[in-house]
């Protein structure tokens, strides 16, 4: 049983806009018997914090393209994007690179 | 591949993915944290480094902008304006090579009423930008969109040119600058204190009035990118600045680029995605983030820590089939997450592109569009796919008497009205319609598509319909003494 997780997670670039306007969340993932992975965390999200319009967030299994994805300040790429497991005070950021200017 | 639904089962190898384990690809020392076009990897340092440099190489090898001149911001508090300004900020404030010499001014342009914001949500914003601005340092403007309805003509009229500014006089001008800074430093512009216009709640109204008789959502951004324009270049001219910098990512410019093609703008693409565009004459357009792919502005703007402000616009929150732009925004990203050269491909196209030789001064007033300042693309060539459309056209409209439409019979009238031209009055006396001229003929084929969007043209700035009744009324006067002219480029030119 994989203990519970705290994760602070950002949103920007107009992400935002679909979370009440909230920038920051600090989450508690609740323990379960798998570790979590970033595609559990993206379907928790969509359950619990998305307020509107899910097309504009979620595409599938993964983000709608044109979210960029930042765990720890590294680009989630090179961490393995879906597959990575979340660890312990993760900083997770999706920023929205469509609404630019 | 050209599927709707588009599934990619195993067949397609996904190439090693760089993992943050190793190493960072130029330094080789720290860990990698950035993945710029997916094989080079950056750590956070040589990400800055990379960033930083390739905007000062943007604007030194295209020596536009000459050390000392005056140049025009234009900040809408996205991530990609306020990169630029960042970056304009770095490098005019270091000692290091390459350093800026130009000096900077910003302008915001408050378009809260098209988006219909309240007057507090609109306050609010201004003030979180108005703080971004001071903490720069650098004059600021703010000017709320409403400001366009008061604009004079002169601004849709192409002024000249300044005297050439060519290539080989800006190595000249650099060095007699820097020996000319040996003797007094640069006075940096003083912040003055503007304070923000005060906005009518009535030209609020007539300005939701014009957006909003637009139908489609894409002849609305269009007119409000075309009136937005116009606001700028009448601020640089007004302020007294010969450069306007605009910031467009390469991602953006890659949407817009086949948005223009779908919508008709083919023949100015150069000028609309390029890096200088000068179809203004006097101010010259500058895009110096162009190199820049939206995804790389995002992360910079996030480990650097430079404020932007969001702000929602006209297509914010809308479905992906709302307008044109949207839709090609959403084919161009889902392409670029399995296809990642699709964005630089495309851009890549657009840097080719060049205006055909047509040198600016030359041209007649007439020849160039009304609304986009471009020149006209529609010289009706026989067997062209315009000319197809026009016939098309009239033949829908065609009514059963077989009577054309009403045309300005300006023959007949004005002429028998003694000496006085066609100048005399508002419009031409003969045609019925004289408040709302008939723009199509002065507008290019893009800009013909956004008025037929609109259910009419009355709404439109008072600057925009006076200089229709202008051009139309010389084109008439034109029409009239044509057979006294003597034709153009003839030899000699004597009287």
């Amino acid at each position: 049983m994989a203990a519970p997780i705290a994760i602070h997670l950002e949103f920007g670039g107009g992400a935002e806009l679909l979370f009440e306007g909230l920038k920051e969340h600090r989450v508690t993932l609740p323990s379960q018997l798998e570790p979590w992975d970033m595609k559990q965390l993206l379907v928790w999200i969509q359950r619990n914090l998305l307020k509107e319009r899910p097309e504009l967030f979620v595409q599938g299994d993964s983000v709608r393209p044109g979210i960029l994805v930042l765990i720890n300040d590294a680009d989630w790429e090179l961490m393995g994007e879906l597959e990575y497991q979340l660890q312990d005070q993760d900083n997770i950021v999706f920023i929205s690179t469509l609404h630019g200017g | 591949m050209c599927q709707v639904v588009e599934e990619y089962p195993d067949q397609l190898e996904r190439a090693d993915l760089p993992s943050v384990s190793k190493k960072c690809g130029k330094c080789k020392e720290a860990s990698t944290a950035v993945v710029i076009r997916t094989a080079d990897t950056y750590c956070r340092g040589c990400f800055k480094e990379y960033f930083v440099h390739k905007f000062r190489a943007t604007l030194g090898k295209n020596r536009i902008i000459f050390p000392g001149e005056k140049v025009l911001l234009a900040v809408s508090g996205g991530p990609s304006s306020c990169a630029m300004l960042n970056q304009v900020q770095e490098g005019l404030n270091q000692n290091a090579h390459k350093k800026l010499r130009f000096l900077p001014g910003i302008i915001y342009i408050d378009e809260g009423c098209a988006v219909n914001q309240t007057v507090e949500e609109r306050q609010r914003k201004v003030s979180e930008l108005q703080a971004v601005f001071k903490a720069a340092g650098f004059p600021f403007h703010i000017m709320p969109l409403e400001q366009v309805l008061d604009l004079p003509n002169s601004v849709v009229v192409a002024a000249p040119s300044p005297s050439e500014q060519l290539a080989s006089t800006y190595k000249a001008a650099v060095d007699h600058f820097i020996q000319a800074k040996r003797s007094n430093d640069l006075t940096a512009q003083d912040q003055e204190e503007t304070s923000v216009p005060y906005v009518q709640e009535s030209h609020t109204q007539r300005l939701q009035q014009l957006i909003g008789s637009a139908k489609t959502l894409t002849a609305r951004e269009d007119l409000l990118n075309t009136l937005k324009q116009h606001l700028l270049v009448h601020i640089a001219r007004s302020k007294g600045y010969s450069k306007l910098m605009l910031g467009d990512n390469c991602t953006r410019l890659a949407v817009k680029l086949l948005t223009s093609i779908s919508l008709g703008r083919g023949a100015q693409l150069a000028q609309d995605t390029g890096f200088s565009d000068s179809r203004y004459g006097d101010i010259i357009v500058v895009r110096p983030m162009r190199d820049y792919s939206a995804n790389e502005i995002a992360s910079y703007n996030h480990m650097f820590n430079v404020p932007c402000v969001v702000i929602p616009s006209l297509n914010t929150k809308t479905p992906d089939r709302a307008s044109v732009h949207c839709l090609t925004e959403s084919f161009v990203t889902k392409l670029q997450v399995d296809f990642p050269s699709t964005v630089s491909t495309i851009y890549r196209t657009s840097e080719k592109l060049q205006t055909a030789g047509r040198s600016s001064i030359s041209t007649n007033l007439c020849d160039r569009c009304l609304l986009c300042m471009c020149t006209m693309d529609t010289a009706v060539e026989k067997a062209s796919a315009f000319q197809a459309t026009q016939v098309s056209t009239q033949l829908s409209q065609a009514k059963p008497t077989g009577s054309p439409e009403q045309p300005t019979a300006s023959g007949q009238c004005c002429s028998g009205a003694g000496t006085e031209g066609c100048g005399s009055g508002v419009g031409c006396c003969s045609s019925a319609s004289v408040k709302t001229p008939d723009l199509k003929s002065l507008l290019c084929y893009s800009c013909q598509l956004t008025i037929k969007d609109m259910l009419s043209v009355e709404h439109l700035p008072a600057y925009i319909l006076s200089e229709a009744q202008r051009r139309l009324r010389r084109f008439r006067m034109r029409e009239d003494i044509s057979e006294f002219l003597l034709d153009d480029g003839d030899e000699g030119g004597d009287v």
